[in-house]
């Protein structure tokens, strides 16, 4: 008995063993064709969207072959990054964020600079701004423009004749009717906690539009939040949703993915997210793409209402690819500006907002969430999303709004703690001023 | 014990000490000497800056510390506790007549061979508000049960039981090889003298048993003061910062990247644990040699 059981546990200890999958091949399959390494993240519609531009990018270059990697998200995403950056280990090829994240992975010291490439003239002028460094262009764009702010359901919107809000009091307005029919007027994932930064960070065109120099005053150590007005409403409006009991009851313990279902099927009225949720609603309500609709956070000025953009991420290519594969990992990045590399990514997934891209147009079909993203883009009432125009943001902010909006924390504490979290970031950046 | 001390030769020839000497310098000397070192600068994996204290100042500055500090000596406290109390309750009960005493003792013991990681993301669907089994349970006998890891009042207090629940077997082991012993004359001596079930565990078991229960509460406040893969696979430490312990907010700053502030967050972490263990364990021993 005794026996039997140590040799079942060896078997399983066995077994297990062996599942681990057997790492590094050939780079070379003899052919001679190219093959470069691509590494990207390891989210499943992104791993979608990889795969489609691969196989576009093979049927029109047959000399090369691109092999995929994918790593973590997030944080442990980052850390993997820089750890194969500083070791020279890096794939041949690799999408990372653009913003503060690409300035924090020294690009002058680590990337190939590609500012000579014809590609670059057709690059959108902020996104080309988020992935240079002392002038140089680092980075082609991965994906689309997307857009923070208020995802609503159509459905209810025309069944209780309500009007998409410019002003923050006009929201509560439509929050107070959804209550009254018994639905959720605001949806909240909190098992998910950097779903809670939205309200906060998709509130900056306000922010911007009330004070257009915030951005460089807070990387000077000049504006904090806690101190400027329209920087804390941001944190004030969170809190003010709370307390008006308009979260749905499992804030605290629901996904991302419910989120989107919740304001997908009409459970709920609204739900603050970047558009590039677009891409998931498909598979977390699926068939419902089309009952979500996008407006911007409201703000205190109807005249100046305006959505907040998050630029596209970057492919860059690492001072350690040299000779054909360098050749061949360009003709990649150039590939994704290139409005054949913008059709793929279409293809594969649905897209989650305009292209980075002069040259390439979105589909026609493009959800209708998407559609009211581009009509603020085309009307030029944006802005791009604080991190974007400066190298700080504190990286406990997702604990801190999850705090103020579950009503541990003050919006007033809450701000003053976000300026602290700010300070060691930029202390930690070694900027001047701090 | 009269050998001669003084002047002894070592046992074995100096070469003999390599081998174990390399790997101990390259592996654990070396690493540690680094670590004092880059907790001393500004680090970011591509080039550092030395700014001697700054990083422990900041550190020290750091808002979520105290509040972790705080939930890592509860944490340490409440796990270490009831660890004693229900190691030892479990050992005497399994070391009783009790009909299938082995696979019962396997029984109590199989949840401390499960992956931690595996254990925090079940209980994690065990414990959800509405759809976990616990609150269903509790429903069926009218108890309308807390949120668990999502209420801040009960989060911390959450992931403690179920650390509990995961390590107590082996302080069960540790008090069974304890109890098994006490020599079971001591038992029948009492017995005859009319002492009563309580009598013979208050005066005979609890106090033979006390080396054991030395080892238990040292060995679980030291896992309880650097617990780190439940809380995380679990919480993360929230909701927000309501069960971030030292270990946690340690990692949050190596996920920022500030690589110099959380080595110096490790080595106030690795003092802190010598400080309270150390004299814990002088402590005791002393006691128990007088």
């Amino acid at each position: 008995m005794r026996y039997s059981a140590a040799v079942l546990l060896a078997g399983v200890l066995t077994l297990s063993a062996c599942s681990a999958g057997s790492l590094g091949s050939n780079d070379d399959d003899g052919s001679g064709k190219t093959a470069i390494t691509f590494l990207t993240n390891n989210d499943p519609a992104n791993v979608k969207v990889a795969e489609g531009v691969i196989a576009a990018f093979a049927a029109k270059n047959t000399d090369v072959t691109v092999k995929l990697d994918t790593r973590p998200q997030g944080s442990e995403g980052d850390n993997l990054v820089k750890t194969r950056l500083a070791t020279g280990d890096m794939a041949d090829v690799f999408e990372y964020n653009s913003g503060s994240l690409f300035q924090a992975i020294a690009p002058q010291a680590n990337l190939t600079p590609v500012t000579g490439e014809s590609w670059v003239g057709d690059l959108d002028p902020t996104f080309k701004q988020v992935v240079s460094a002392d002038n140089e262009v680092y980075g082609s764009p991965w994906q689309n423009i997307t857009g923070g702010g208020i995802f609503y359901n159509k459905p209810l919107y025309t069944k209780l004749g309500l009007q998409v809000p410019k002003t923050w009091a006009d929201f509560m307005a439509n929050n107070a009717k959804l209550k009254a029919e018994g639905v959720t007027p605001v949806e909240q994932t909190y098992s998910e906690s950097w779903t809670s930064q939205v309200l906060v960070l998709a509130d900056y065109h306000n922010v911007a539009a009330a004070d257009p120099g915030f951005a460089d005053k807070y990387t000077n150590n000049q504006a904090k939040f806690a101190t400027t007005p329209q920087a804390l409403a941001g944190f004030q409006r969170l809190e003010e949703l709370k307390k008006a009991g308009y979260w749905n009851a499992d804030y605290a313990s629901a996904k991302y993915n419910e989120g989107l279902a919740a304001v997908a099927t009409g459970k709920a009225g609204h739900y603050p997210m970047i558009t590039f949720g677009v891409t998931a609603i498909e598979t977390a309500a699926p068939g419902k793409v089309g009952d979500v609709g996008f407006f911007a956070m409201p703000g205190t000025d109807a005249a100046k209402n305006g959505v907040t953009l998050w630029e596209p991420s970057g492919i860059y290519i690492p001072k350690s690819t040299e000779g054909d594969k360098l050749a061949a990992a360009k003709k990649f990045q150039a590939f994704l500006a290139s409005p054949d590399g913008c059709a793929a990514q279409a293809a594969a997934t649905p897209v989650g907002g305009p292209f980075a891209v002069k040259t390439c147009k979105l589909p026609d079909d493009v959800a209708p969430a998407v559609k009211d993203l581009s009509a603020y883009v085309d009307a030029g009432a944006a802005s791009p999303a604080l991190e974007f125009l400066s190298p700080i943001k504190g990286p406990a902010l997702e604990q801190i709004t999850v705090e103020v909006g579950s009503g541990i924390r003050s919006a007033e504490a809450g701000a003053k703690l976000y300026d602290e979290d700010v300070k060691k970031q930029a202390q930690q950046l070694g900027l001047k001023g701090w | 014990m009269a050998t001669a001390t003084a002047g002894r030769r070592s046992t074995y020839p100096y070469w003999f000490l390599i081998p174990g000497g390399l790997i101990f310098t390259v592996f654990f000397l070396v690493p540690s000497v680094m670590a004092f070192y880059f907790s001393l600068t500004r680090w970011t994996l591509f080039d550092q800056e030395f700014i001697g204290l700054d990083n422990y100042v900041q550190f020290f500055r750091e808002p979520a510390l105290a509040s972790g500090l705080t939930h890592t000596l509860i944490y340490a406290l409440v796990t270490s506790g009831l660890k004693v109390v229900l190691g030892m309750a479990l050992a005497i009960l399994l070391t009783g007549p009790i009909i299938g005493r082995g696979f019962m003792r396997s029984v109590a013991f199989f949840p401390v061979l499960v992956s931690t990681i595996g254990v925090g993301l079940t209980f994690q669907v065990l414990m959800h508000p509405t759809k976990g089994i616990i609150n269903q349970a509790l429903a069926v006998i009218g108890i309308d049960g807390p949120a668990w890891l999502v209420d801040p009042s009960w989060a911390l207090l959450s992931v403690a039981l179920v650390d509990v629940w995961q390590g107590v077997g082996l302080a069960t082991v540790i008090y069974m090889a304890g109890i098994l012993t006490i020599p079971g004359e001591y038992f029948e001596a009492a017995k005859m003298d009319g002492a009563s079930a309580w009598h013979r565990f208050r005066h005979v078991t609890l106090p033979l048993a006390k080396p054991a229960t030395i080892s238990v509460i040292i060995l679980s406040l030291i896992g309880g003061l650097r617990k780190f893969d439940l809380i995380w696979a679990m919480t993360k430490g929230g909701p927000g910062f309501t069960s971030d312990v030292m270990a946690s907010v340690v990692y949050k700053q190596y996920q920022a990247g500030f690589y110099g502030l959380s080595t110096a967050g490790n080595v106030v972490l690795f003092l802190l644990v010598i400080l309270i263990v150390l004299p814990l364990f002088w402590l005791v021993n002393r006691k128990e040699e007088s």
